[in-house]
C-alpha cells in the first residue's frame, strides 16, 4: 500500500515545458503568479484562463491529472463563492429575499476568485511540479539562491538535505513495509479498533524506523566523508545548467503575458474588480 | 618502482571509550605492510577488531597508539591538516557494508559524480570519469536509474563506481559483501579482482567468508585485537587447528582435506582449491585400486 507514493508529482516526458531549464521555470512560475494577480477586469480573467488552458495543453499532462490535483481546493472555493455571492454590494441587483440581497457583481467576483485560484494552481503545477524531476528542482534552487550564499545563508546545505531526503524516502518506505509486516507477524492489529487504539498500535512502527533512519544518518555522513565531503565549499558540478534560445523565448512569452493583462486592465472596458 | 610499502602500521592500538565499564580494548599492538597493488582479505569474526583496522587507515578513527603510514606518509602526525587528510580520502577509497547507506543522489551516475565533484573537478572531466567507472562495474545500462530499483549487488558496485570516479590508488571493502546474497556477492568479488587485476588499485578486502578470502593475495586473520597469521591463503588454511580454535572456519575442501589426513590418509594441507583437491582424491583412489 506504501508503494503506491508518487513522489513530487513528477510526469516525465518531452513537451517544450519538460525541456526548460529549471532555474527559468521556478522564474517563470514567479512571473506568472504576479500575472495573474494582476488581472482585474473580465476580458483579462478570459486571457488569463485561456493562456492557462493553453499551458495545459503544451505540457502534454492529461488533463484530467491537473484537475484532479485542484480537488483539495474545492472548499476554499466553496468558501470564496459563497463569501462573494452573499455579501459584496453593487449597482445592479439581481434577487432581494429579505436580508439576502445578490448583486450582479457579487456572482462575477465570484467567478473572478475561482478563475484566479484554479489558474494560480493549475499553471504552477504545469509549469513546475508536473514536468519538473524532483532532483533538477531543487538543483534549480540551489543555483537560483546560491547568491543568498554571500549574505551566509546555508543555501548548498539545504540543496543537500532535499536531495538527500528524495533519496531516502523510498528507503524508509521499504523499511516501513518490512517493519510492519514483522509486527503483524506477531500478531500486532493496524487495521481494526478506534481510532486512538489504531495510532496506537504505530508506535512500534514507528520507534524502529526512527532508530534505523538515525543509524543510516550516522553510516551515510561517515560515507560523504569517505568521498572527501567537505561542504559545498570548492565543489563543481557535472551537469552545469545552461540558459538556451528556448529558455528565453519563454521568459518573453510570459512577460508578454503581463504586458497583455494590465494593458487589457487599462484599455478594455468591462466589468472590473 | 619504489619499495616502500603502501600501506605500513608499526604497533597500532585502539581502544573504544566507554564510560561504563572503562575503555574497550579493540587492537592490541598491531603491524603490518601492505604492498602497493596487493589483494589483501583481512578474516576474522565479528568482534575481532577488522572493521576498526579499516576505519584507522583512512583516519575515520585516530588510534590510541602507534603509527600509521599511507605511501611513506605518516597519517597519524599530530601536524597532520585537514587538508592533509582530504588528500588522503581521496587516494584511498572506502565501500561499506550497507549499499544503502552510501549512496547520496537519486540518480545513478549523480551518485557516481558525487565524488568528483567534491574534488572540484571540471565539469568535462567528471563526465568522462562517471562513464569510465560505470564501464569498470558494468553497470553503463543504468546510469539513469534510481538507486531504489537495483538489486544489493548492483548497488554496491554503484558504490564501487563512485569510489572509482575519484581514481584512488587502494580500495578498502568494510565487509561489502556482508549484506548481499550469493550472487551479488559474486558480482562483488569480480569486480574487486578485476580493479585489482587490471588498474593495479590496491585491495583491502575484509570480510568473514572464507571463500573469498581464498580469492586474495594474502590473508591477514584477525583475532581478539591482535593479528593472528599472515600469509598466503595456501599457508594461513593450512594452520586448520588455529583457525578452528578462533572460531573461524576453512574453506570445504581443505576441511574435507584435513579429516581425511585425521584418518591417517596422507594428504597435503595446503589444498585450498576444488579442482585441485578432487584431482588428488582421484589419483589417490586410482592408485588404490592399481595395486
Amino acid at each position: 500500500m506504501l508503494k503506491d507514493i508518487t513522489l513530487g508529482q513528477y510526469f516525465p516526458g518531452t513537451s517544450p515545458l519538460h525541456k526548460l531549464d529549471p532555474r527559468m521555470k521556478i522564474i517563470l512560475t514567479v512571473i506568472y503568479i504576479v500575472d495573474i494577480l494582476f488581472a482585474s477586469n473580465i476580458w483579462s480573467f478570459l486571457l488569463v484562463s485561456l493562456f492557462t488552458v493553453g499551458l495545459v495543453l503544451i505540457s502534454t499532462i492529461p488533463p484530467k491529472i491537473v484537475i484532479k490535483g485542484l480537488k483539495p481546493l474545492i472548499f476554499i472555493i466553496a468558501f470564496t463563492v459563497i463569501f462573494n455571492i452573499f455579501w459584496t454590494e453593487g449597482d445592479h441587483l439581481l434577487l432581494s429575499a429579505g436580508p439576502v440581497k445578490i448583486y450582479l457583481e457579487g456572482i462575477m467576483y465570484a467567478i473572478f476568485m475561482i478563475v484566479r485560484v484554479v489558474a494560480l494552481l493549475a499553471g504552477t503545477c504545469v509549469v513546475l511540479t508536473y514536468t519538473t524531476s524532483p532532483i533538477a528542482l531543487t538543483d534549480g534552487l540551489e543555483q537560483l539562491l546560491s547568491p543568498l550564499k554571500k549574505l551566509r545563508l546555508p543555501v548548498h546545505e539545504f540543496s543537500m538535505m532535499m536531495t538527500i531526503a528524495l533519496r531516502f524516502i523510498p528507503t524508509l518506505v521499504e523499511e516501513t513495509d518490512k517493519i510492519m509486516s514483522a509486527q503483524k507477524a506477531r500478531g500486532a492489529d493496524f487495521e481494526s479498533g478506534s481510532l486512538i487504539s489504531r495510532a496506537k498500535a504505530l508506535v512500534p512502527i514507528l520507534i524502529p524506523l526512527f532508530v534505523s533512519a538515525f543509524r543510516r544518518a550516522d553510516d551515510l555522513a561517515v560515507a560523504m566523508e569517505c568521498r572527501c565531503y567537505r561542504g559545498g565549499e570548492g565543489r563543481s558540478k557535472m551537469t552545469a545548467l545552461h540558459f538556451t534560445g528556448r529558455d528565453f523565448l519563454w521568459l518573453g512569452i510570459f512577460l508578454l503575458f503581463g504586458a497583455a493583462v494590465i494593458l487589457i486592465n487599462r484599455f478594455a472596458p468591462g466589468i472590473s474588480l | 618502482m619504489n619499495n616502500t610499502p603502501y600501506i605500513k602500521a608499526e604497533h597500532v592500538s585502539f581502544a573504544y571509550k566507554n564510560d561504563d565499564s572503562g575503555d574497550v580494548q579493540v587492537l592490541r599492538d598491531v603491524s603490518f605492510e601492505i604492498a602497493r597493488g596487493e589483494f589483501v582479505a583481512v578474516l576474522g569474526h565479528n568482534g575481532s577488531g577488522k572493521s576498526t583496522l579499516a576505519k584507522l587507515l583512512n583516519m575515520i578513527l585516530s588510534p590510541s597508539e602507534g603509527r600509521i603510514y599511507i605511501d611513506g606518509e605518516e597519517i597519524t602526525s599530530p601536524d597532520f591538516t585537514e587538508e592533509d587528510l582530504f588528500r588522503i580520502r581521496r587516494k584511498i577509497g572506502m565501500v561499506f557494508q550497507n549499499p544503502d547507506n552510501q549512496l547520496v543522489a537519486t540518480i545513478v551516475e549523480e551518485d557516481i559524480a558525487f565524488g568528483p565533484e567534491n574534488l572540484g573537478t571540471t565539469p568535462a572531466e567528471i563526465r568522462a570519469r562517471v562513464d569510465e567507472a560505470l564501464a569498470a562495474v558494468g553497470m553503463t545500462a543504468f546510469a539513469r536509474h534510481s538507486p531504489h530499483q537495483l538489486s544489493g549487488g548492483q548497488k554496491q558496485r554503484i558504490a564501487i563506481a563512485g569510489i572509482i570516479a575519484m581514481l584512488p590508488e587502494c580500495i578498502i571493502f568494510d565487509e561489502s559483501t556482508a549484506m548481499l546474497d550469493p550472487s551479488g556477492r559474486e558480482e562483488v568479488m569480480e569486480t574487486i579482482e578485476k580493479l585489482n587485476r587490471e588498474r593495479g588499485i590496491t585491495v583491502l578486502h575484509i570480510t568473514h567468508n572464507m571463500n573469498e578470502a581464498v580469492r586474495a593475495d594474502r590473508i591477514l586473520v584477525v583475532n581478539d585485537g591482535q593479528i593472528l597469521i599472515d600469509g598466503k591463503p595456501r599457508e594461513v588454511f593450512s594452520h586448520v587447528e588455529e583457525l578452528k580454535a578462533v572460531g573461524l572456519d576453512v574453506p570445504q575442501v581443505t576441511e574435507l582435506m584435513w579429516k581425511l589426513r585425521g584418518q591417517g590418509i596422507a594428504l597435503p594441507a595446503n589444498i585450498i582449491d576444488e579442482e585441485e583437491g578432487a584431482d588428488l582424491l582421484a589419483s589417490l583412489i586410482r592408485g588404490e585400486q592399481s595395486k
